[in-house]
């Protein structure tokens, strides 16, 4: 071996070692920034900016009455997979799981002309929709289940929003745990447009697998928007109030998960 | 890369002796390159991070009644925290990298560690708005590629193989196992092998990517009702962005590989400025160890 095929030699692996060590350095560096950037308001509400060009682009691609796979009895998972609030502890709700939902009744408001109450035994009498439909929760798993319940378009035509409503906002009985935003309500909540809304698909489920919709799935009512994500499926539906803007509720950003960060349009 | 014909037909001898410099790659795609090395790491290290939020990849529509082939957990055993990897019914214990690993000193149950996840700690609210943001502009910039490559004729002229150097193949591959680089007028069109692969990159893996994740959308999935079952189901579809996401990384490591062992400085150079500087016909013999 000569002198200078040595030499290099030498010289190649320093070269791999300034590679290698460049490399690193160049990915600690990367995903470092990364971090300090996730930390940046204005830098994290430019990558949120990319919602809006989903959320037209899936109105493009997918129209308003678009409608959700719907599935066989034979696809029905056995469990339904609960997530979230299993079993609230609130007071109120405590008492009404207690006598069985007798005492239930769903209220209906906000910007409508004809606020109204609905007990559970008034939405079972209403025509019902049955849907054998995937739920797909933000966290990445699916599972399949058969609901029934009353359209909400159908409640909706029955109290007649004004025309300055612009959300459906869903308040529930259940607190999520954790720091509260400044004393705030830290009770369950979500919101959806009214093509949501008065989609065919969007139903206030009581009925899950052909049983009464249980404890852990949200019972007494639960809504069904089948073309979101799991986390805009609010659980144990106290009452239903619409709305111009959900600006002045809670965190401001529509629901309980878009206040910790997530987006609030849950169709993609 | 971008391989210029008309530059190739008329070289600009840099430098009279041995070596000459073709203009290789064009600004354009030059351009989009780096584009995408942005929006590839980012889509990686965000998609981890997702990933890590139900580290579970199944066969089927459903996560409960679907086959899990690949699991990437942590368990408590008496000794203390184990990774945990099951790959369909093998197991492997992974600790300290999937599993169970470190972040910022504290050990923790999580999928892919957070030297490889954006951002580092467990955080999917933020790791959607990175992944979300950034798949955009990766498949504007895949499109503006696909459109360019069209129509500048790149894609007739330097990425589809004539049918003479497919009868090369054999030796294409021999050539690479043994790191045998081209040189001269060789070294100014992609080897065989090399526009295969890309081409499989561009026309396979990436739609595959982009339509598996689109399957992920719950609204995307009502396009047309059903579509999803084209690619098995839901949870099949984000099985298959995530093999096909292990396929671009897999692309990624041999090209970056491919890049060192060709000459990283006028490869380098070569995807920065567009100027390649041609390895001679005949290197003298003290480069041939």
């Amino acid at each position: 071996m000569s002198k200078s095929f040595a030499l290099m030699r030498a010289r190649q692996r320093d070269r791999r070692h300034l590679l290698r060590g460049a490399f690193a350095a160049a990915g600690a560096a990367v995903l470092s920034g990364c971090d300090r950037l996730s930390n940046n308001q204005a830098f994290v509400d430019t990558l949120k900016s990319a919602q809006d060009l989903s959320h037209a682009a899936a109105r493009v691609v997918a129209p308003r009455r678009a409608m959700a796979q719907e599935f066989s009895a034979a696809d029905v998972a056995p469990v339904f997979r609960s997530n979230g609030t299993l079993n609230p502890g609130d007071a109120d709700y405590v008492a009404l799981r207690d006598s069985g939902f007798a005492g239930y009744k769903l209220m209906v408001g906000g910007l409508v002309a004809k606020p109204a109450e609905f007990t559970l035994d008034q939405l079972k009498a209403m025509p019902a929709r049955t849907q054998i439909t995937r739920h797909d929760c933000v966290e990445g798993w699916s599972c399949i289940g058969k609901w029934k319940g009353v359209q909400l378009g159908a409640i909706l035509d029955m109290v007649e929003p004004k025309p300055e409503a612009k959300f459906v906002v869903f308040r529930c009985y259940d607190s999520m745990e954790g720091p509260s935003l400044d004393g705030r309500d830290s009770r369950y909540y979500e919101s959806i447009d009214l093509d949501d809304a008065h989609h065919v698909q969007t139903i206030l489920a009581y009925e899950l697998n052909d049983k009464a919709l249980p404890v852990s799935n949200g019972a007494p009512l639960r809504c069904r928007v089948e073309r979101q994500l799991g986390y805009k499926q609010a659980k144990y539906i106290r009452a239903i109030e619409l709305v111009d803007s959900f600006a002045a509720i809670r965190g401001g950003k529509g629901g309980y998960w878009e206040d910790e960060g997530y987006e609030w349009y849950g169709g993609i | 890369m971008d391989l210029d014909a008309t530059a190739v037909a008329a070289p600009m001898a840099h430098d009279a002796g041995a070596a000459r410099s073709i203009y290789r790659h064009r600004l354009p795609v030059r351009v989009m390159h780096w584009v995408n090395v942005v929006c590839m790491t980012i889509l990686l290290g965000s998609g981890l991070n997702i990933f890590n939020a139900h580290p579970t990849l199944y066969w089927g529509h459903d996560s409960v009644t679907g086959t899990p082939w690949l699991s990437i957990r942590g368990e408590n055993t008496p000794t203390g925290p184990v990774g945990k990897t099951r790959l369909g019914s093998a197991e492997f214990e992974t600790t300290g990298v999937l599993g169970v690993s470190k972040v910022n000193g504290d050990t923790m149950a999580r999928g892919f560690p957070s030297w490889a996840t954006i951002p580092g700690p467990q955080w999917l609210a933020m790791a959607r708005h990175w992944h979300l943001f950034f798949a955009w502009i990766f498949v504007l910039n895949g499109l503006a590629y696909v459109i360019y490559t069209i129509f500048s004729r790149h894609l007739v002229r330097d990425l589809v193989p004539t049918r003479a150097e497919l009868g090369n193949i054999g030796t294409s591959i021999v050539d690479h196992i043994r790191f045998k680089h081209p040189t001269g007028a060789a070294a100014t069109r992609y080897n065989v092998l090399q526009s295969l692969t890309y081409l499989i990159v561009i026309f396979v893996l990436l739609p595959l990517i982009v339509l598996a994740g689109m399957a992920l959308s719950p609204r995307i999935d009502t396009v047309f009702t059903g579509w999803v079952d084209l690619l098995g189901g839901r949870q099949s579809a984000r099985s298959l962005h995530f093999l096909a996401a292990a396929g671009l990384l897999l692309f990624v490591i041999i090209h970056v590989f491919e890049v060192i062992v060709a000459g990283v400085w006028n490869e380098m150079r070569s995807m920065i400025t567009g100027w390649y500087r041609v390895p001679p016909d005949h290197p003298s013999k003290e480069l041939q160890p």
